[in-house]
């Protein structure tokens, strides 16, 4: 059996203008982190100690670091990592968040009432001190970060679903799927949850900015992706010493996250235009 | 008053929040590989030592009676010792407060002197180019790590104009201000750009509200139902956006000082990790929690306060 939904009619014939423009961007840095081994002028962690601290010239783009390795190079193959920590540090508390906000609704009673106080104490405490506590038992790691994030990144999804399946649990759709017999599991995971997932994925593309600039500072303070691996928090925190001399080390790591982070911030305004859904 | 009732029976809902808070704490420093014991001793402690430490501080015991004794201990006010200051962990806590509580009040305060004026500029010239221009930045301000901000500051403002001092936290106030400038511009910065977003949309909404539309029916000036009428009403949600992004800001605050080297506790909590210090980092999770909790009650009672038709 499948429900026809009126499909919402665009008013515009094109697609809105942020959606384009954030696609765009996060799709260039895709393209240059699959394609980092044949883009990057240099490889990222080679030395090269008679090129060191060199500022941007011709042969090196965005110059060099104080052991001689290309920021360029690295800023290519730190997409690789960053766009990986956006997309797994999201995947992972948006499948747990949908399943256990989605249960909770759905079941109602002492079921919902324990995983909300759950919720409740989760978001008591300030994310990143969380996190930076799980990752101490952890220790560090990009592992530790992703189990870190999934421990403690569910709590917003699952209450966005379970508001959502609140409300879809009494539609009348549900009714006839129930007058057909059809199981609890059924029901909730085929015609109720494809129905609320719209306003967490809206809400999973302004996350992964989050989730980026949280895997960044993890990886700044020492507690993410360790030396010698390209990763353009890490890049800030090791150029951090050199401020008075190589400007650059620091600078062009941090443009990359805003401009990833601008990516997905679109992305996000944009799809929420297009499927009408307001933060 | 009794729309302030909530005062009274609120802070009974949050007990079983805190109580949560504890257990998570204590159960995620438990769960740290190693023997507090050997910790607090080293590695070269003879065996009838660390035995006698597993009794003192009842180590052997059940992990349930070990939380127990965690709680009375709490109760009493006693967090444990730090292991590398060797001193208890409260007056170290004491200690490092002061920083940590000037960048986030300051950073506040700066954040709403931007805002508000970013925002009404934005909301009045709504479609014009300079209302495009503010929520372009705001948005590319969203995706803005603080610690880079930060740096870049530095570089921008400390090395090459020599503003403000590049770090630390000075002896006397004025020092300690001049010190405070740059860490609580950075966090400031990257707040107001959650902020703008949020408070231009309220004014739109408030500018088309009946009231104002009533103000506009009276002549008034657009400029005086802009300040008397929607002003204050949409700083309301812009109040309890901050509420609620008070765990965010306290989140900033620990990479900022890093950034900063500002001897707070946000500082005190990453060197605690790396220096295995648990009693500190167990002690600061759990006051940044309680904190985060406390202060988004007093928010909701600053609401009810501000906004006479809200009940809760």
């Amino acid at each position: 059996m499948s429900v026809a939904l009126a499909r919402p009619r665009l008013r515009t014939p094109g697609l809105p203008v942020p959606l384009v423009l954030g696609v765009l961007l996060v799709g260039a840095w895709a393209v240059l982190a699959v394609g980092a081994p044949w883009l990057a002028p240099y490889d990222p962690i080679a030395q090269d100690m008679a090129a060191k601290l060199q500022p941007p010239s011709a042969a090196h783009w965005l110059g060099t670091d104080n052991f001689g390795r290309d920021i360029l190079s690295r800023v290519i193959w730190g997409a690789r990592i960053d766009l990986q920590i956006g997309f797994l540090g999201v995947i992972f508390p948006f499948l747990i968040g949908t399943c256990i906000g989605a249960i909770s609704g759905y079941a109602g009673g002492i079921v919902d009432n324990v995983f909300m106080r759950l919720v409740d104490i989760v978001l008591a405490f300030p994310f990143l001190v969380l996190m930076i506590a799980i990752i101490a038992v952890l220790g560090p790691g990009l592992a530790s970060f992703y189990i870190a994030m999934a421990l403690v990144g569910w709590v917003s999804y699952a209450r966005l679903i379970r508001a959502q399946v609140l409300v879809l649990k009494h539609a009348d759709f549900v009714l006839a799927a129930k007058s057909l017999d059809f199981g609890h599991g059924r029901i909730l995971f085929r015609h109720i949850l494809p129905n609320a997932l719209t306003g967490s994925i809206v809400f999973a593309m302004s996350d992964a900015v989050l989730v980026i600039l949280n895997g960044a500072a993890i990886s700044y303070l020492g507690l993410g992706v360790q030396p010698p691996i390209a990763e353009w928090g890490l890049m800030i925190a090791e150029g951090q010493g050199f401020i008075t001399t190589a400007w650059w080390i620091t600078t062009f790591p941090g443009l990359a996250i805003v401009v990833l982070a601008f990516g997905f911030s679109l992305l996000a305004d944009g799809l929420g235009e297009l499927l009408g859904v307001r933060e | 008053m009794h729309r302030f009732r909530f005062v009274l029976w609120r802070p009974l809902q949050l007990l079983p929040v805190l109580f949560g808070i504890s257990v998570i704490t204590f159960v995620l420093i438990r769960s740290i590989p190693g023997d507090p014991a050997r910790l607090l001793l080293g590695t070269r402690a003879t065996p009838t030592a660390l035995a006698k430490i597993r009794a003192q501080y009842g180590l052997d015991e059940p992990l349930w009676t070990q939380y127990l004794y965690f709680l009375q201990n709490l109760s009493q006010g006693e967090m444990g010792r730090s292991i590398v200051f060797k001193i208890g962990v409260l007056d170290l806590m004491a200690n490092r407060i002061l920083p940590t509580v000037l960048l986030v009040v300051g950073s506040v305060i700066l954040s709403l002197l931007i805002t508000v004026p970013l925002a009404s500029l934005a909301a009045r010239n709504r479609g014009r180019t300079v209302d495009h221009a503010i929520r372009l930045v705001s948005t590319a301000g969203l995706g803005l790590p603080a610690f880079w901000l930060g740096i870049m500051l530095i570089i921008l403002l400390s090395v090459n104009l020599g503003l403000f001092p590049v770090a630390g936290f000075g002896d006397t106030w004025l020092d300690r201000l001049h010190h405070m400038v740059l860490p609580c511009l950075t966090v400031a910065l990257a707040l107001s750009a959650v902020l703008t977003r949020n408070l231009r949309a309220s004014m739109i909404a408030e500018m088309a509200s009946d009231q104002a539309t009533a103000a506009r029916a009276r002549g008034l000036p657009e400029r005086v139902i802009f300040r008397r009428h929607v002003l204050p009403n949409s700083l309301v949600p812009t109040i309890n956006l901050l509420a609620v992004n008070i765990g965010w800001l306290i989140g900033g605050s620990v990479v900022v000082e890093t950034v900063f080297s500002l001897p707070g506790l946000g500082q005190l909590l990453v060197r605690g990790i790396f220096a295995r210090d648990y009693m500190v980092v167990q002690a600061i999770a759990m006051a940044f929690a309680v904190a985060t909790v406390l202060i988004n009650f007093l928010a909701d009672v600053l609401t009810v306060a501000i906004d006479p038709r809200i009940r809760l």
